[in-house]
């Protein structure tokens, strides 16, 4: 029997504030343990919350991103469970009314444009983190992460391969990051992402029994640990046994799942309507500022980028994998003739040298005018695309103009006929043996003599203006 | 010298060099020293540190920096600069113990101080320590307090009332002036009918809670126990008023309570609840609160009937409400961070097992108990939620009522105060709240004054208010103690001594 898979996501998204969401503590990665907290984070004896508005407004600005509706009136509960991660003995979340219901994201999938809904978007504080000694014998507790702001987005259960959800949180992540919501960094954890995967009787409607996978922190573990827990689930219903519900987490090491709880051990968390907190009312200004914040969307980025400039679909996802990648090739696109032109120096050179000097293309110093007054000059016939190329190592790290480079190394292309026409001459001259093999029909031989008036003008000679000469006089010997 | 004149004279005494604030530093220890080993209302005393402050503000009560920094809080100098003064140990001051009378608390050191103690200290007050009370403010005559039980200054076999005990008896035995108590269901005002005094529990979000440590934080309130309502309302101007790190506390402009205090209430509309006068209540209390209805139609208000059908449903939502919301902010104790953790624990569960059963007392875990139960999958909808919407409907009821009259009168308690250990089963003694839950429930402002004594125990008259109208509640209830005299009584423990 084929079965079909049937994948839900609930992916954490770490809101980029300054400070925590129910305190004035900054949030900071990498701090010294226990060094960004206060009586309200730590939960000290009559503490009280008080929301922080910025992380309000990125949530909503997120929730509105996924398509969400977003709720005029929302509020926020207490989720109880006892864990040393946890001061108070509960989460701040929200239980039954999210800040955003009923969104969608699209993804492309072999060309084919695929709808994932989003059950819901709320808001909620982070937990802190707990380190065991690998002896058994202690466990440390660090509070810095308590009430670092969250959102949880939980998708509908419509994805249905390793694949999709990997296409699915990419998007996701290009979204947020768009936005300003978050930076979105897996490996620290300011996005982290649990799996719910089940399968069924291809043509079934019901769901199967499904298993939850945790602590898959990396794009790539996301699928290994999709594709291991599709395969597993697959081999026990083909050989007739059970799913058992169970939470389960990736191990790394082994890419395998295994067992953390199974579902008789699950919580009663005991929500109720944090009495701390007074309800959120939105007015229908404020989510229309938030509305308002949004920047025009990766997904609609690449369809304008294939239309407008007739890029390819691989182009187009490559210069929008992050905002100000697509915001420097829109700009030098609109400066040039050819896009193309500018999408290949780009996706090729550019950032290359970036890549050599370990800097992202936020922190180039060159703008999009320069690059396209380079792809001009090409374009003109003033520099050759060889010198196109050493010239643009230089304005990547100098940031100089090309012009001034070209001037200052003198690198200016030799276009003039009969300049070229007396090297050539003298290159012909010089080499009987790749003349007498052109003649004798090896007419790669040519390349060799064009090779040789590059040679001696250093590179700048226009290699089409050679070409063209060279076959001219060894075509009137 | 002594407290029970007011915070009015004390203060003249200051100016005019009659006393000191070291003489009433020194007055307040020494009564303490005389009273409080029968009394056993503080928990804590810090006479060095009452000292070090009265250094700083001056022995007049106003040196500059007193001075100064006051002007940011109100223009002209503090009546609360020089006074002693002593808080419920639910009220966390930086540095200075806070167990709130439990074992899981014990050593425990807050880093910061509540936002009411703030107020207190700009304001120049000198406090002398922390008071006794139920265990998490769970209890109605501080028999719960897992460190001594405190005595009722007018009969020491009897209790003072509970949770805010020690508040009460520390004023009325004389020891500091005024105390901060904490309200979750009748907590300022039933010690304060035992004990003589004037209790109030200021509207919800009216005073801050910040640094009150929390029992159900839809009800708790801070508010002042003092000698005379007039004491209560200049202690109330100081420590109300928006708090940016409580999100419930309301912004609302804080008239002059004590301009209020005219002493005309002719045409005031007064309202009896019907319902208050059908309980079981004691002949004594009853004839003394009828007396007080008859002062003050006498005074010119207009007394009416009115009817609050609800209440016969309080005590029932209040007791879901209160302990499911205590189940959750009292889960924070579990041994990890500060406070008890039992020893040798064989595991992390067993650890959180252990330390909170030897750290909670027996109505603490009561509560957490019943409110665990009530909050849980399957039963939220019965319970917890059915309790909000009686709540809802209780809050509808004074609002008719309100569109009627402008106060509400009734007694504070049903009896006067019990004999300590008289009270075995949890439901009698959760009986003795029935008229001051529904106030908690509606989030009014209530306050109780002294009006009679049946047997030589006091008797206190609870007079209610509308949302935010503090000014009419304290103007009805200052009218009322001066035409009766019933203000300022000295208990008999007080009495024997002299």
């Amino acid at each position: 029997m084929s079965y079909e898979t049937v994948i839900g996501l609930e992916v954490h998204v770490e809101l980029g504030t300054r400070t925590k969401i129910f305190c004035g503590c900054e949030v900071a990665f990498g701090a010294a343990p226990n060094s960004r907290v206060c009586p309200v984070c730590l939960g000290s004896p009559g503490v009280l919350p008080v929301l922080n508005e910025q992380a309000l407004a990125l949530g909503i600005r997120a929730a509105l991103a996924l398509n969400c509706q977003v709720r005029r009136s929302s509020k926020f509960d207490r989720k109880n469970y006892f864990y040393p991660d946890s001061p108070k003995a509960y989460q701040i979340s929200q239980y039954d009314e999210p800040i955003g219901e009923h969104g969608h994201i699209d993804i492309v999938v072999d060309g084919q444009t695929r709808r994932i809904g989003i059950t819901r978007v709320h808001l909620e504080e982070d937990a802190g983190k707990l380190t065991h000694s690998p002896f058994g014998d202690t466990s440390s507790v660090d509070l810095n992460r308590v009430g670092v702001p969250l959102i949880e987005i939980v998708s509908e259960p419509d994805i249905r391969t390793p694949e999709e959800a990997r296409l699915y949180l990419e998007e996701l992540k290009a979204i947020m990051q768009y936005c300003e919501v978050s930076e979105c960094k897996m490996e620290e954890g300011s996005l982290r992402c649990d799996a719910n995967i089940s399968l069924r009787p291809v043509g079934a409607s019901a769901l199967g029994t499904k298993t939850e996978i945790k602590n898959m922190n990396s794009f790539r573990n996301v699928l290994r640990g999709l594709e291991y827990e599709q395969q597993r689930q697959a081999d026990l219903l083909r050989s007739g046994e059970v799913i058992v519900q169970q939470t389960l987490r990736f191990d790394d090491a082994t890419a395998k799942t295994i067992v953390m709880r199974s579902k008789e051990d699950a919580h009663d968390y005991r929500y109720f309507p944090d009495p701390d907190l007074p309800r959120i009312e939105l007015s229908e200004s404020y989510i229309a500022q938030r509305l308002a914040e949004i920047p025009e969307l990766p997904a609609n980025i690449r369809a304008r980028f294939e239309q407008d400039y007739g890029l390819p679909a691989y182009d187009a996802g490559v210069l929008t994998a992050s905002k100000a990648l697509s915001m420097f090739f829109d700009q030098t696109a609109r400066l040039v003739k050819d896009p193309k032109a500018a999408s290949n120096w780009i996706m090729g050179d550019l950032l290359a040298y970036l890549k050599e000097d370990g800097k992202e293309i936020e922190g180039l110093t060159m703008q999009p005018k320069q690059l396209a007054g380079l792809i001009g000059l090409i374009d003109d016939g003033t520099i050759s695309t060889k010198i196109a190329k050493t010239v643009l190592r230089d304005m990547v790290s100098s940031g100089r103009d090309a012009p001034t480079i070209i001037a200052e190394q003198g690198l200016v292309q030799i276009s003039d006929e009969g300049e070229l026409r007396a090297i050539a001459q003298r290159v012909i001259a010089a080499n009987p043996k790749s003349v007498a093999d052109y003649m004798a029909g090896k007419e790669k031989a040519i390349g060799s003599l064009v090779g040789q008036v590059m040679k001696e003008t250093k590179g700048k000679a226009n290699p089409q203006v050679v070409n063209r000469l060279m076959a001219e006089l060894l075509s009137s010997k | 010298m002594d407290f029970y004149g007011g915070i009015k004279r004390l203060q003249e005494g200051l100016a005019s060099g009659e006393w000191t604030a070291s003489d009433l530093v020194g007055h307040s220890l020494a009564t303490i020293e005389t009273y409080d080993a029968q009394v056993k209302a503080f928990l804590r005393l810090d006479g060095e540190g009452a000292s070090s402050k009265v250094a700083r503000v001056g022995n007049n009560g106003c040196a500059p920096e007193t001075y100064e920094s006051h002007e940011t809080v109100h223009p002209t100098r503090s009546p609360l600069a020089g006074i002693p003064y002593a808080l419920k140990d639910n009220l966390c001051v930086t540095g200075m113990e806070t167990t709130c009378a439990s074992q899981i608390l014990r050593g425990y050191i807050p880093p910061y101080s509540a936002t009411v103690v703030e107020r207190l200290e700009r304001s120049g007050g000198v406090l002398m320590g922390k008071l006794n009370l139920d265990e998490f403010a769970m209890g109605s005559s501080t028999e719960n307090s897992s460190y001594f039980v405190t005595r009722n200054p007018w009969d020491l076999s009897r209790v003072p009332g509970g949770s805010s005990g020690g508040s009460a008896a520390a004023v009325a035995a004389g020891m500091v002036p005024y105390t901060l108590g904490s309200d979750t269901g009748g907590s300022i005002r039933q010690p304060a009918a035992f004990c003589g005094v004037v209790g109030l529990k200021p509207t919800y979000g009216l005073v801050s809670r910040y640094g009150l440590v929390a029992f159900a934080s839809s009800l708790d309130q801070v508010g002042p126990l003092t000698h005379s309502v007039e004491d209560a309302a200049t202690v109330l101007q100081v420590i109300a008023g928006f708090d940016e790190r409580d999100s419930t506390s309301v912004k609302v402009d804080i008239p002059d309570y004590t301009a209020a205090l005219t002493g005309d209430i002719r045409g005031l509309r007064v309202g009896i609840p019907m319902e208050y006068f059908d309980t079981g209540m004691e002949e004594g209390v009853r004839r003394s609160v009828e007396q007080a209805i008859a002062t003050l139609r006498e005074l010119g208000a207009q007394i009416k009937e009115i009817s609050l059908p609800m209440t016969r449903y309080a005590l029932s939502a209040y007791y879901l409400i209160a302990p499911a919301e205590a189940s959750s902010n009292l889960a924070r104790y579990d041994g990890v961070r500060y406070g008890y953790r039992a020893t040798d624990p064989a595991n992390l569960l067993d650890m959180y097992k252990k330390t909170r059963s030897e750290g909670f007392g027996p109505e603490v875990k009561r509560r957490i108990l019943i409110g665990t139960y009530a909050l849980s999958s399957g039963y939220y909808d019965a319970y917890y939620k059915r309790a909000q919407q009686v709540r809802t409907l209780i809050a509808r009821d004074f609002a008719a009522a309100f569109a009627e009259v402008d106060v509400i009168v009734s007694p504070t308690t049903p009896t006067t105060a019990f004999a300590i250990g008289e009270k075995t089963d949890p439901l009698t003694m959760y009986l003795n709240d029935i008229y001051t839950i529904p106030v908690n429930l509606a989030g009014l402002p209530a306050i109780s004054v002294p009006c009679g004594l049946v047997d030589g125990l006091p008797v206190g008259l609870q007079m209610i208010g509308r949302s935010f109208d503090e000014s009419t509640l304290l103007k009805t209830a200052h009218a009322y103690e001066q035409a009766a005299g019933f203000s300022s009584l000295r208990p008999t423990l007080v009495k024997e001594v002299r």
